[in-house]
């Protein structure tokens, strides 16, 4: 049963999941629009989304095999995070900043509207479950 | 979450550019108000002083925040000024001015406003998507 509700669920965590990490990195670029040397980073949601939900974060961990019992057990926790990638100028700048403003305001307001859409979808989906729940 | 505790979070990224922004303005402002300081504590000219930004990534995260990495001095040549009445004028007359260039520093000025504005508007956006994800579900 909780198993049910939360394969129902799974997509839009991990959309929702995602969508805060891209908005997070574009602030980064935003936050260094000044800073020398800077490459702007970004990643690819699509890919990104479909990669979360195919293998799950769960399993993305890796632990190092152990032959012995007095083995150190070390555990990696970024196996799930998205790949960044650099962007591409399109006017690269003298300063070796590759961040372009109006870009990234454009991407920042568009990932947070989408990101708040995907809430909306979600909302909605509690909902129609909690009805079919309680009638 | 953009504020979950393992990443960086949109705050502080926003809060260091924020408080780098602002440390940059306040060079900014030093630098017009001793536009003409023949003098200083070391009576030397004021020199025009920049920031360096720097990123200051958290620990095994590819991005992070932005900090002053350090204050550097402008090594232009001092202004010239002919003005053999100043009791600091030399042999032939002139004194040495401050080597700000006040054009430069309202442009940088305005880029610095802008920017902060920008991040300002970065935290306003977070805010309000964390207070929505509050309500999942209501």
């Amino acid at each position: 049963m909780i198993d049910k509700l939360d394969s129902a669920l799974r997509f839009h965590q991990e959309a929702l999941n995602l969508r805060a990490r891209r908005q997070e990195v574009l602030s980064a670029n935003i936050a260094h629009a000044d800073t020398p040397n800077y490459k702007a980073r970004d990643f690819e949601f699509s890919s990104a989304l479909s990669q979360a939900v195919e293998r799950g974060r769960q399993s993305a961990s890796t632990s190092m095999a152990t032959t012995s019992s007095r083995h150190i057990t070390g555990e990696s926790q970024g196996g799930g995070e998205a790949d960044l990638l650099y962007r591409m100028p399109s006017q690269s700048s003298l300063d070796g900043n590759t961040v372009e403003m109006d870009a990234e305001r454009v991407s920042f307001a568009d990932n947070a509207m989408r990101y708040e859409a995907n809430m909306t979808v979600l909302t909605a989906k509690i909902k129609s479950l909690l009805s079919a729940v309680q009638s | 979450m953009p504020y979950s505790n393992n990443s960086v979070g949109i705050f502080q990224i926003a809060a260091s550019a924020m408080t780098a922004q602002s440390q940059r303005m306040n060079t900014t402002a030093s630098n017009l108000a001793n536009a003409d300081s023949v003098s200083g504590p070391d009576g030397q000219p004021y020199r025009a002083k920049q920031v360096v930004f720097e990123m200051a990534p958290a620990n095994g995260q590819a991005i992070g925040g932005v900090r002053v990495a350090r204050v550097v001095e402008d090594p232009s040549p001092l202004r010239m000024q002919h003005d053999p009445k100043n009791p600091l004028a030399n042999a032939d007359g002139y004194v040495a001015m401050p080597n700000v260039n006040v054009v430069e520093e309202m442009v940088n000025m305005i880029s610095a406003s802008r920017s902060y504005q920008a991040n300002v508007e970065v935290l306003n956006t977070a805010k309000t998507m964390l207070l929505k994800t509050l309500t999942i579900g209501q």
